[in-house]
């Protein structure tokens, strides 16, 4: 047996085999400068990846029947186009190494199903940039990551990138370990929207999980061991089994209205990244979404969502969400979360650079597509349309106008529309100071907790080394919260926090009692948050 | 030069996976086979073309064969088009 800490970001108890992730090494070989020798090459990568195909085809059919295996067949059969075939062998008399030309013909080619109006067509571009980079990587001798086809595991990794995460098979990880990250990392929100026991900042070797038949994580203590003993794994069981019945305690709260003993009513909202996730905070007894985070139908991609792509996704959550809230913040870009496509320079200091708001009022060809689908939507259930990052009044009036304008733009068109709220995701200490005057003309404020205490304290929420300053109790940062909630009441609209602090058991009844009346957290937190409003005097 | 025509059964329409059936059913005839749908026209070998048609069920392909063995081609053809789309 060997053990090690990590700093836990979600309790509970997890006992499985141990997947390590590694990033897959791509190394592109110097071309040859021969069209012959090039063509060869990628002759030879067509066969292997035909090999591949076909064991994933014989086992998928085995494995999860016909239909499924279907989307393996259809590879197969795209690897054998002679549209793609002549394209590759075009790209590669004009000059190109066999790699580039197998992964550039195949983005031609999905550029075009992307573009068709079939939406079964559309998707079919997924398939062709997956056959492609299947022979990109075969011509790099990218190894790459395999996950296991079936059964759950405990995914350990040096760090996930948010587009990383989005890519895993949610319902089979049952907890995460990564050396790296912080509380606040993506790989920490997603654990705590998943309810899954993780560990960040973990001293495990990779080594190490790569060869342990079992791993076990304790959530509670920060504690992880590879191969425990009989022992150990009798204390985890009865762990594990004390914090089941503890959740279904709390399903006594469910269907609840979550009110105070004095009669406060507050909304528990769920935080979002996905239509999928709406689903998750539908099961978890969520009255709303508080915080949609939209960047995540940005990510893990090469180009910009188009219009009927966003569309679909805010129509989907309105749809599931029904007659409940939804809170959909714009584009929160920059930062940590880049992406490639949009062109971005490398800054200095991102957090403090071009992000959120900032990016949407100086590209409107980015913002207005997000705003025509946000409006388009809104027809469909009750959306809410947050911005970030806003430190002026003039952003605010700005977003503003444009909104009014993308709006009566699509009642000129004919298109449906509905009234659509426009909050401030207060989360600059500007902001904060200036909360009266936002609040003339904001219809809500929601308190981004996790960038207020980091730009009011000057501490970066990324730098692990940072973790003892990162204080979310401190008094300048509470202080503010206090003006913001004030500032609020006193025009009349709603205040609500979105941040992880909105989840801390140990300050929701002081926010409650500031005046704030709507918490947005993870899904998981509902419940018992619930209870904790439902005992509470004020 | 042989020509026929065959509308669409399959619920599905023209998708990926019968699209890639009856690039296979061509691939083995020397004969040049076309296929114009309503959406457009394509060359009945090449998948990626076929799909871009994006042809829905109810809708008339008409396929053109023509060359040494179309004879034949029109004839195996027009049975499985019967049989699979």
């Amino acid at each position: 047996m060997t053990t090690g800490f990590g700093l836990p970001v979600f309790h509970g108890v997890a006992i499985g085999p141990a997947v390590v992730y590694r990033k897959a090494q791509r190394i592109l070989p110097v071309p040859s400068g021969d069209p012959a020798v090039e063509q060869a090459k990628f002759d030879a990568a067509l066969e292997t990846a035909r090999e591949q195909l076909t064991a994933l085809f014989e086992k998928a059919k085995k494995d999860i029947g016909e239909e499924h295996a279907a989307i393996v067949e259809v590879q197969l059969l795209m690897l054998d186009d002679l549209d793609y075939l002549d394209g590759v062998a075009m790209a590669i008399e004009g000059g190109a190494a066999a790699a580039i030309a197998a992964l550039d013909t195949g983005e031609e080619f999905a550029q075009v199903f992307a573009a068709m109006d079939d939406e079964y067509m559309k998707a079919r571009s997924a398939d062709i940039r997956d056959m492609s980079h299947r022979l990109y990587d075969i011509l790099c001798g990218a190894g790459g990551f395999q996950l296991p086809s079936e059964g759950s595991f405990l995914l350990v990794a040096e760090d996930l990138a948010p587009s990383e995460t989005i890519q895993l098979p949610r319902e089979r990880i049952l907890a995460f370990l990564t050396r790296q990250g912080s509380s606040s990392s993506h790989t920490a929100i997603l654990a705590r929207t998943l309810n899954i026991p993780s560990l960040v900042q973990s001293d495990i070797p990779l080594e190490v999980a790569e060869d342990c038949k079992i791993l076990a994580v304790d959530g509670f203590t920060g504690t992880w061991y590879a191969d425990p003993d009989e022992e150990t794994l009798a204390v985890l069981r009865k762990k594990q089994a004390e914090a089941a019945a503890a959740r279904n305690a709390l399903e006594a709260y469910r269907g609840k209205e979550s009110i105070t003993k004095g009669g406060r009513k507050i909304l528990l909202a769920a935080n979002i990244g996905s239509p999928e996730d709406a689903v998750d905070a539908i099961k978890a007894d969520a009255e709303g979404v508080g915080l949609m985070r939209s960047e995540f139908l940005y990510l893990g991609r090469d180009s910009l969502p188009t219009e009927d792509e966003l569309f679909e996704a805010y129509k989907k959550v309105a749809e599931i969400m029904g007659h409940r809230p939804v809170v959909i913040r714009t584009l929160d870009i920059g930062a940590d979360k880049q992406v490639s496509y949009m062109g971005l320079e490398k800054e200095e200091n991102p957090a403090l650079g071009l992000r959120g708001l900032r990016i949407c009022l100086t590209r409107e060809e980015i913002f207005r597509p997000q705003l025509r689908a946000i409006y388009r939507a809104s027809a469909y259930g009750h959306l809410n349309v947050m911005f970030p990052m806003v430190a002026s009044v003039w952003e605010l009036k700005a977003a503003k106008a444009l909104c009014a304008n993308v709006r009566a733009e699509l009642e000129a068109e004919g298109v449906p529309t509905r009234d659509v709220p426009i909050g401030v995701m207060v989360e600059t200490p500007a902001a904060a100071v200036l909360a009266h005057e936002l609040a003339k003309e904001a219809d809500f404020f929601s308190v981004g907790t996790n960038d207020l205490t980091q730009y009011t304290l000057a501490v970066d929420r990324q730098n692990a080394k940072l973790g003892e300053f990162y204080d979310p109790y401190h008094p300048a940062l509470l202080a503010l919260m206090a003006h913001i909630a004030k500032a609020a009441n006193e025009a009349g609209i709603w205040a609500g926090i979105c941040g992880e602090l909105g989840a801390d058991p140990k300050m929701q009844e002081k926010f409650i009692e500031m005046g704030y009346t709507e918490l947005s957290m993870a899904a998981g937190r509902i419940l018992e948050t619930r209870k904790l409003v439902c005992e509470s005097e004020l | 030069m042989k020509e026929f025509k065959h509308v669409i059964q399959d619920p599905m329409g023209l998708h990926a996976r019968p699209a890639g059936m009856l690039v296979k059913a061509c691939a083995g005839y020397a004969s040049t086979i076309t296929l114009v749908a309503p959406t457009g026209k394509a060359d009945a070998k090449r998948l990626m073309g076929i799909m871009r048609l994006a042809a829905k069920q109810g809708m008339e392909l008409t396929f053109t064969v023509e060359g040494a063995d179309e004879e034949k081609a029109a004839a195996e053809l027009q049975a499985f088009l019967a049989a699979n789309l």
